[in-house]
């Protein structure tokens, strides 16, 4: 009867842990294959395309000149690098589908819409300078305008472009540079931040603390540890990021550092527990023969123990960057999210997990805009995947170090 | 078993006696949810035995849906698009407009800032990232910090099509992820400029009168001024749906347009509509 209780209680571990790596070998499998299909296509909306009149010579536009356009940046062909003839050839007109109404009343768009396609096209036949937003099945044999090809997205163009406008119309422009700089610069800030008073901490703790303070500081830390991050971040907004503003008498208070400052009181409780872990595992008879040789507390702590826990202490820190980098809710709420490069700790930044939170809710799901941000959310795998081997590769070194 | 049976007789009754049929789903724009919300809360209160299915995820959302037929009504802050209604009209479905309230945006500054009027052309500057110092627009020498809400937020697109004519915020523009965090900042810094529905305007942070006529004429953003449209940014919250499905909602509509409906309107902080 024994054996098949611990049977049963085998099977029900064996299955639980099949199941969970297999969910997340799913969630993996799910996160590159949303993401997959921006790349090597162009911005422009899904069934839309970009028409011009046949007199017009351009017949490629970059999503960079399109949104130019559309902003009224650029307003003439010949800016563009054309060659045109004539006044009204050369200056641009805006048209998209739903500006039809300015120029037919209804009576004459039919009462199902249905003589639409053939006003679209006449209206791109008459009027030489037009640019014609439309949807693509508009584009028949009949058609008198012609279709320019927007070109495609590039891997590098994603990655180190800088211009983030995920809903600009009609070509959206997905730069990621500047959200990459801004995850980095907060996370590294918050860690430069986080640990030395996190090893501080720990030292004191470990080493130093009565056990009657350790009794009081080791359940405070990790209550730190279950405060929401939202009440984090409302925390930041009004109290650190004023203090910021008036202490370095800038124009704006929501910046990177702001961040950093938050991020790091997240960070502390991982880092001080961890490195506590790695500090009070220094074996008692290693620190007695430091004392036996004459060495004081001070000499002990920093000749003995930090270099044995050395690669526990690292694990912390690394850790504690993971956490830093995946934060979401609190970063949102005091880094003012402003998607420029990043030039120094005291400017506006945005980060990729606040990107994905902030925007996911309103990209129409499988649209270029939603593939995008999982393919941000790729990028941000990949970085704290790197961030984990490293602990790995850290703590198995220190294995390796004991025996 | 005869009190078996008496009991079954007594929930058949009820059951008869409550308009058990009216189920209604609806989705669509995230400022005109918690409108919405109210409706039905009131409603079922008063009906009980009426289901109400209300979810947000954005206007595009919402009538996505209705398109589908996955939502009975669909609440929109926009006005539904041509290339909507031609997927409408391919689909052979034939459809209701119903304006339930309007919806006013104020912008708001610091109390301290001089600034107390600015037209439609300067905040497309400002937003655009043309204007940076309150110097242009007569304040003080300072730069100009601008607040605006998430990419995913009905008020982002309404702003951007209504008062910066569709041109795209500028990179440097700071985007906050709630109407509070941005009446929060404005209010803690002095050369912030937001906008937010004007219901959240409170003592904290200063609204600024728009003019959309170049400059002659001001108008404050005030509920009296927005009814007599007066005020320029204000914009209409709809309801779509179908014309087959009107007599089931009735009901329904009927209470969103009575005097108690559109009190609960002005409750939430939106503009009632005018009869």
């Amino acid at each position: 009867m024994k054996r098949w209780g611990e049977k049963l209680v085998e099977l029900i571990l064996m299955v639980s842990g099949t199941v969970s790596i297999v969910a997340v070998i799913l969630m993996t499998v799910f996160l590159f294959r949303e993401a997959s299909g921006l790349i090597g296509h162009s911005a422009v909306e899904d069934d839309m395309c970009v028409a011009v009149n046949r007199k017009n010579v351009v017949d490629k536009i970059s999503a960079q000149e399109l949104r130019q356009i559309f902003d009224k940046e650029v307003t003439k062909w010949s800016a563009l690098g054309q060659t045109i003839k004539s006044e009204d050839e050369d200056s641009i007109l805006l048209f998209r589908v739903d500006d039809i109404v300015q120029y037919y009343n209804e009576e004459q768009l039919g009462d199902s819409l249905q003589y639409v396609p053939k006003l679209v096209s006449a209206l791109i036949d008459s009027l030489p300078g037009i640019l014609a937003f439309i949807p693509e099945k508009y584009i028949s044999d009949e058609f008198k305008g012609r279709k320019i090809n927007v070109a495609p997205l590039s891997t590098r163009e994603f990655i180190f472009g800088i211009s983030w406008l995920p809903t600009a119309k009609p070509a959206a422009q997905f730069g990621v540079w500047p959200l990459i700089l801004g995850t980095l610069w907060v996370s590294l800030i918050a860690i430069l931040i986080a640990l030395p008073v996190g090893i501080s901490c720990a030292i004191y703790l470990s080493e130093l603390a009565d056990w009657r303070w350790r009794k009081i500081f080791k359940p405070l830390i990790d209550l730190l540890a279950g405060i929401p991050s939202v009440v984090y971040g409302f925390f930041g907004l009004v109290v650190i990021v004023p203090m910021i503003q008036n202490t370095f008498g800038l124009p704006v208070g929501e910046t990177a550092l702001a961040g950093s400052i938050v991020l790091a009181i997240m960070a502390l409780p991982t880092i001080i527990s961890i490195a506590e872990d790695a500090l009070r595992s220094a074996p008692q008879a290693m620190k007695e023969a430091s004392y036996a040789l004459g060495a004081n507390r001070w000499q002990t702590i920093y000749k003995v123990v930090l270099p044995y826990s050395l690669s526990g202490i690292a694990a912390a820190a690394i850790l504690g960057i993971g956490r830093a980098i995946g934060e979401t809710m609190a970063v949102l709420m005091v880094t003012g999210n402003a998607a420029v490069v990043p030039h120094s700790i005291l400017e506006p930044v945005r980060t990729i997990p606040a990107t994905i939170a902030a925007e996911l809710g309103e990209a129409p799901q499988g649209g270029q805009h939603y593939k995008a941000l999982f393919l941000l959310a790729v990028i941000l795998f990949i970085i704290t995947f790197v961030l984990n081997l490293t602990v790995d590769i850290i703590s198995r070194r220190r294995n390796a170090n004991k025996n | 078993m005869k009190k078996f049976l008496f009991a079954v007789s007594a929930v058949l009754a009820l059951s008869a006696f409550y308009p058990a049929g009216l189920d209604i789903r609806i989705k669509g724009s995230d400022t005109v949810l918690p409108l919405s919300q109210k409706f039905a809360e009131v409603f079922i209160k008063k009906n009980p035995g009426a289901r109400i299915t209300v979810t947000g995820g954005g206007s595009g959302v919402g009538l996505a849906a209705f398109l589908e037929g996955t939502t009975d009504i669909a609440m929109s802050s926009r006005k539904i698009k041509v290339s909507e209604k031609l997927k409408m009209q391919e689909a052979g479905k034939s459809y209701k407009e119903l304006i339930i309230a309007n919806d006013a945006l104020s912008v708001i500054v610091h109390p301290s800032n001089k600034v107390d009027r600015l037209t439609r052309e300067q905040l497309e500057g400002i937003f655009t990232g043309k204007i940076t110092n309150w110097k242009q627009l007569g304040g003080e020498d300072q730069k100009i910090i601008a607040y605006s809400r998430e990419s995913s937020s009905g008020t982002y697109e309404f702003f951007k099509e209504h008062v910066m004519d569709n041109k795209n915020y500028a990179a440097s523009v700071l985007n906050m992820p709630a109407t509070g965090a941005i009446i929060q900042s404005v209010a803690q810094n002095k050369n912030a400029v937001g906008y937010v529905g004007l219901a959240y305007v409170d003592k904290n942070v200063k609204g600024v009168s728009v003019s959309y006529d170049q400059g002659k004429n001001y108008v404050k953003a005030t509920i009296a001024n927005a009814r007599s449209n007066k005020y320029p940014v204000v914009r209409p919250l709809y309801y779509y749906y179908l014309t087959k499905d009107e007599s089931k909602l009735k009901p329904f509509i009927n209470f969103a347009l009575s005097s108690e409906g559109q009190k609960l309107v002005t409750e939430i902080g939106y503009v009632s509509v005018s009869k």
